[in-house]
């Protein structure tokens, strides 16, 4: 008798598939996309409506960059540490330039205080140190930021893909795929990671309306950010912000694939190290002793 | 065994041609721009010739008493002193060792002489302080814009605020 049952139209079994196909198709084609996969013309319309909202949140024209890795371009760092004098210069630079949070504080850049005797001793480290006058005799300063390493432990540990390294070397964060779970944070053994308790507080006068879309574009409370080389700047030839402020001039910046460029002098010429080089997280940031 | 006593000795050549470049381009003041700001010159002093050029030359080493008694030496002051580096005939300019006379804008010249190992950094960019273009245009600063040449010791300065501990944050 069943067997003269009329057939559906769709059996149960079509019907199942082409649901879950369909599902993949809008969950791979429509639905929304890392900001470094969309199309370019895709990007554009993205980073325009980010620049509205941007613009009419702060009361001011702020711009979005999405200025591209440039090609032969490798980027890396060194500071010198005999030169370091341990003014914090750098640190509030890197605040104005990168629109970090005044209240609460986040800092990008932290600047420790070493002691010769001890040598570079991470242990032995102090952030708060407070005197009059610096240099303080006996002591030694270590400015640590993201060492955009290039076997990163930070973009391997997220969930979502939100972070990555791009071909220039910068490791990134996509903001609007940053979840907060904070894993990069307990993965990054440089605590050059930073989390976001609440909706970053910048008094509106001195936000930097020059911003990048990887970089520092306003942050929402929620996600992680960190040192990126000042991308807004160096992917227009220019010097980050906390080489251009050094007093002591002992930041350098430069092209690791060009063999004229100071950093190649540096690494060629200079006593040279890196920090916690047994973890081997191969960082681009380089310090180095020129005396 | 012939070839390949040959290859390394090739290697060994080539080796010792490239140890025996040096590290950056030799000093040719004439061949060389490089781009500075003027220098940090006293505020009304300059041109020395302004009051210097009718003065008779006083070549004898003395305590400057009238004039100039603000300026302290502690730059190898034992052995040095005002027209070791001032040219006593040419008053707007300075002179190196050799009587070769070196204008205010090239003053490394004058500092390389002793210094030859930071010229050398400070021309590849690395010792000094340098701001334009990481590709390129750069804009360098003249030893004097960050040492006093006549007290040359990085001087202490106040550092910013220290960071704050990590506290509770109100949402």
């Amino acid at each position: 008798m069943e067997s003269n049952a009329p057939s559906p139209a769709i059996s149960r079994r079509r019907f199942a598939a082409g649901a879950a196909t369909a599902a993949v198709w809008i969950m791979t084609a429509c639905g929304p996309k890392r900001l470094h996969e969309v199309p370019r013309a895709r990007l554009k319309k993205a980073i325009q409506e980010l620049e509205r909202q941007y613009s009419s949140n702060h009361s001011k024209q702020i711009t979005v960059s999405d200025a591209p890795p440039l090609p032969g371009v490798e980027f890396a760092y060194a500071l010198d540490l005999s030169r370091c004098i341990g003014c914090r210069r750098c640190v509030y630079a890197c605040v104005q330039e990168n629109n970090q949070s005044r209240e609460p504080q986040l800092h990008w850049i932290r600047v420790l205080s070493m002691e010769k005797e001890k040598g570079v001793d991470l242990s032995h480290a102090d952030p708060y140190y407070n005197p009059p006058e610096v240099p303080e005799p006996g002591h030694f300063y270590v400015p640590v930021a993201c060492q955009q390493c290039r076997n990163a432990p930070c973009t391997k540990v997220c969930p979502t893909g939100a972070t990555w390294t791009e071909p220039d070397g910068i490791v990134v964060i996509d903001y609007d795929w940053c979840i907060g779970c904070r894993y990069c944070m307990a993965a990054c053994p440089y605590g050059a990671r930073h989390f976001n308790w609440t909706t970053p507080g910048i008094p509106e006068a001195e936000i930097n309306s020059q911003t990048h879309y990887l970089g520092n574009r306003p942050r929402p409370k929620g996600v992680v950010e960190k040192c990126t080389f000042c991308i807004q700047r160096v992917r227009q030839g220019r010097y980050p912000a906390c080489v251009e402020v050094c007093p002591a001039g002992a930041r350098k910046f430069g092209n690791l694939l060009d063999k004229d460029s100071e950093i190649r002098y540096i690494i060629e010429h200079k006593r040279v190290l890196v920090l916690k080089e047994d973890l081997n997280t191969l960082p681009r940031f380089f310090y180095f002793y020129a005396t | 065994m012939k070839w390949a006593t040959l290859a390394a000795l090739g290697a060994l050549v080539t080796f010792a041609g490239v140890a025996a470049d040096p590290p950056s381009r030799p000093a040719q003041k004439s061949q060389e721009h490089l781009e500075v700001p003027p220098p940090p010159f006293t505020e009304g002093l300059f041109p020395c010739t302004g009051c210097h050029a009718g003065m008779p030359v006083n070549r004898t080493r003395r305590k400057l008493t009238e004039m100039h008694d603000d300026i302290v030496l502690k730059h190898d002051e034992g052995h040095r002193w005002c027209l070791d580096c001032h040219d006593p005939t040419d008053r707007d300019s300075l002179h190196l060792a050799s009587g070769e006379k070196v204008s205010f804008e090239e003053s490394y010249l004058l500092c390389g002489q002793c210094h030859g190992e930071k010229l050398r950094d400070w021309r590849a960019g690395v010792h000094g302080r340098r701001t334009g273009s990481w590709s390129g245009a750069k804009r360098y600063l003249l030893c004097a814009h960050c040492h006093n040449p006549h007290q040359p010791r990085f001087r202490a300065i106040a550092p910013k605020p220290a960071p704050e501990r990590p506290s509770r944050v109100s949402p």
